[in-house]
């Protein structure tokens, strides 16, 4: 039951359909959810349009250099992450173990993300919306106490959908309702990576090209709103003093980086079935190119929603002062609106400033409510479902919305899947003659079992852990290993007749330099800064309390001693696949070079494996 | 008597926009009626007349304070806690006479009881998990038996090329390919090929 088709070539690998579906796939892998909500809150923090300045050159300099090197690797070794490194040189092995255990852990947790937008999303076909309301408390005289003093959609985030504990060493019970919509979510990866390239192929049309959509009918809809001009204007705004911060300059190359979703040994697995004969350098500069687009595109309707979120909070916070004024002077209604609350203000203040001081008014700002910078699952579920509250017609806002983010992040799912399935198809974990579904239907499974951790009640922190340190560290090293391996161990020579061969033309003197210099100085540089800085304080959490004394703020909490263990051990684990690999076979060979019967391995190359 | 007298705010803009009408000493004597009629329920005696409620203090907000006086004991007032029982069992009834509701027509001191939101019997989101989770597993299922059927196809397909490829094998195995001694032409021999008119046809 392999389904391979019958195709004329030798190896009877799987293929795609067409090129449009190569490309289209690489592009959904690469566009995932943090295009909607880490990029937008990194061009709002570091200086709006002036962050641009740093992320192109990173694209230029570290993104497309290193998409080319995976595409072409993949294209040219036909085989996944592990198999290709193994065929570069053995002792590389362990580059490709470490993509193949990077994808692991991140497909448990991103798909636990997607269970949050799950549970959102079929909770959004109610009236009124859950997180619209607060619940009462017991005797019916008011709301829930925790939700009152937060916010209702607070509210339904920490409690009703997380049931949050106050602390990570509190595990608490596995949340049944988070347990089916995590079942409901490998399913439905397991329904689309069923056969491979053969059934993602077929759904990557939709999940891919679904979220443009969307994102359209949000960016015509959230221009219409009041305030969105507010929110544009301020994201875009350049301050180019914050250049001079390397902060930014970090920030902006590791987000290119994790962005194209390079070093998980998925973009290497898409190439490898392509045929030989195929322009990798255009495609990568479409990739990359396609991918930074659309982090912009994203950024437009976040911004305007998120702008007219703060316009409306700040006229709330108006018409609240207003109301206690009126209430308090016993003025009549719509004496005082918001044009002339100012003038009213200090009429009363110069007048009656003890009462006004006893009335404790908020001091309403508008630059402060778009101040409030959130990215992440925080952008998603707190800050855009309160927005949608507030939009006409919320249901199908908040539909359209979960299923763009799932849209998004089950494209990106297919590229981690496939990161792990086509190196354990080419091991032959299992024997040949059983079919794909079944490797499929195991690993989907295996998953779903060990990601039930994160339905624990200390299930988020525990995400936000795995995203930090899984998917952080290990990429940069596994990234800067492989460009030293294609260059100074496959030789760079033999790389760019490769390439030559497969795109039909001479390699730029671009991507020599990249190759060879630029690339790995720059990763080098990024992963020292990046270590330096998480090394600067000890690694910590907030966390949500209902008791603590600054509650709705949370709090922040060190990680206890065996959880910092798990931080490093998961930062380590990937990382140090390539040595251990490189000795265990260091080790073989010096068995091995006793033998006299022993022959060296052959040469390997792209041509040769072809004619 | 500020403990039996209650301060009311009204904001009947905030509730009826462009339809709001007006306060005036019509809408105080509805407010008057509406108290007494309270008072008069809740107590179910037909003592308390409209002239009983008293308002003073009316503002433009507008806001004024009421008490309920008792003319069966000499002008003192009706306890706090039996307005208060009182105007609590009949709030809607008083609410619906000004088109208003416990937000807009707020009793300073007597707190509302809020209403539960509705709720059906089975949440909402069950029922369309229900249904994903149905198209998913029906998806999958799909999917396994179309492998399953395409396999069967293929080895039904592979015995039969199988088959054939063993037929030609053995054919060819003996050296001479078979098909060439059945062929009506066969070998041509060059000495008789002349005389091949004189051969009768096979």
């Amino acid at each position: 039951l392999s389904a391979t088709p019958e195709i004329p070539k030798e190896d009877g690998r799987p293929k795609w359909d067409n090129k449009f579906q190569y490309i289209l796939s690489c592009i959904g892998f690469a566009v995932g959810l943090g295009n909607v909500w880490r990029f937008p809150y990194l061009c709002q923090i570091h200086g709006g349009g002036a962050f641009l300045i740093p992320y192109f050159i990173a694209l230029l300099f570290e993104g497309i250099p290193l998409l080319h090197l995976e595409l072409a690797l993949g294209q040219c070794l036909r085989k996944g992450s592990i198999g290709a490194w193994n065929t570069i040189s053995p002792y590389l092995g362990g580059v490709g173990v470490g993509s193949w255990v990077v994808s692991v852990l991140v497909s448990l947790y991103y798909n636990t993300v997607l269970t949050w937008v799950m549970w959102y999303f079929i909770n959004s076909f109610q009236e009124p919306l859950p997180w619209s309301v607060c619940p009462l408390n017991e005797n019916r005289t008011g709301f829930n106490e925790e939700c009152y003093e937060s916010t209702a959609v607070n509210y339904f985030w920490y409690r009703k959908t997380l049931n949050i504990t106050p602390d990570i060493a509190e595990s608490g019970t596995l949340q049944w309702w988070l347990i089916l919509c995590l079942a409901t979510c490998w399913a439905v990866v397991y329904l689309c990576t069923i056969r491979g390239i053969e059934t993602t192929g077929k759904a990557i049309y939709v999940t891919a090209i679904f979220p443009y959509l969307v994102l359209t009918i949000f960016l015509i809809q959230g221009l219409t709103l009041p305030g969105a001009t507010d929110g544009l204007i301020y994201l875009f705004t350049p301050n180019l003093n914050t250049l001079k911060n390397p902060r930014v300059w970090l920030d902006a190359a590791t987000q290119i980086f994790f962005s194209l979703s390079l070093a998980f040994g998925g973009l290497i697995a898409f190439a490898s079935y392509n045929p030989t004969k195929n322009d990798c350098e255009k495609d990568a500069v479409t990739v990359a190119i396609v991918n930074s687009m659309t982090s912009l595109y994203a950024s437009i309707p976040v911004f305007s929603v998120l702008g007219f979120k703060a316009t409306t909070a700040y006229w709330d916070c108006l018409d609240r002062n207003i109301l206690s004024i009126i209430n308090e002077f016993d003025l009549p209604e719509e004496s005082i609106m918001r044009q002339n609350y100012t003038s009213w203000i200090s009429f009363l203040n110069s007048s009656y400033p003890e009462k006004i001081a006893g009335l404790k008014l908020k001091s309403c700002n508008l630059q402060e409510f778009l101040d409030q910078s959130v990215s992440g699952t925080g952008l998603a579920f707190i800050v855009f479902t309160q927005a949608i509250i507030l939009m006409p017609g919320s249901q199908a806002w908040a539909i359209l919305f979960f299923i763009m983010l799932f849209s998004l992040g089950l494209s990106s799912m297919f590229g981690n899947i496939e990161g792990v399935f086509t190196p354990l198809l080419e091991l032959q974990i299992i024997p040949k003659s059983a079919p794909k579904e079944l490797l499929s239907g195991i690993i989907c499974l295996i998953s779903f079992l060990i990601a039930l951790c994160f339905t624990l009640r200390s299930g988020s922190y525990w995400i936000d852990i795995f995203d930090r340190y899984a998917g952080s560290v290990p990429l940069l090293v596994i990234a800067f290993f492989e460009v030293i391996g294609v260059v100074y161990v496959y030789k760079i020579k033999r790389f760019s007749k490769d390439v030559e061969w497969m795109t039909g033309r001479k390699l730029n003197l671009y991507w020599h330099i990249m190759w060879r210099f630029i690339s790995p100085l720059l990763l080098l540089t990024v992963f020292m800064a990046f270590v330096t800085l998480q090394m600067q304080k000890p690694p910590s959490y907030t966390a949500w309390n209902p008791k603590y004394e600054g509650f709705p703020m949370k709090e922040e909490k060190v990680y206890p001693p065996w959880v910092q263990a798990i931080c490093v051990l998961l930062a380590v684990l990937p990382c140090v696949c390539v040595p251990l690999v490189a000795l265990f076979h260091l080790v073989k060979q010096k068995r091995r070079s006793k033998d006299p019967s022993f022959v060296p391995q052959e040469v390997f190359s792209c041509q040769g494996a072809n004619s | 008597d500020a403990q039996n007298a209650f301060k009311v705010r009204i904001s009947i803009k905030t509730a009826l926009g462009d339809n709001a009408y007006a306060w005036d000493a019509n809408e105080e004597y509805l407010f008057k009626a509406m108290v007494a009629f309270a008072m008069r329920r809740y107590s179910s005696k037909s003592t308390t007349q409209i002239s009983n409620v008293l308002l003073c203090n009316v503002t433009d907000r507008v806001s004024f304070w009421f008490v309920v006086t008792d003319s069966s004991k000499n002008v003192s007032t009706v306890p706090g806690s039996e307005v208060e029982a009182a105007i609590r069992m009949n709030r809607n009834r008083i609410n619906s006479a000004f088109l208003l509701s416990d937000k807009t027509l707020q009793f300073l001191k007597i707190t509302s009881t809020l209403s539960p939101p509705v709720e059906p019997s089975t949440p909402v989101w069950l029922i369309v998990f229900g249904v994903v989770l149905c198209l998913i597993v029906a998806g999958i299922v799909f999917l396994i038996v179309s492998g399953i059927q395409k396999h069967k196809k293929k080895n039904k397909e592979s015995t039969e090329r199988e088959n054939l490829e063993e037929k030609v094998e053995v054919t060819l195995e003996n050296g001479i390919p078979c098909e060439a001694l059945d062929l009506k032409a066969g070998h041509i021999n060059g000495v008789f090929a002349a005389d091949d008119e004189r051969f009768t046809s096979l």
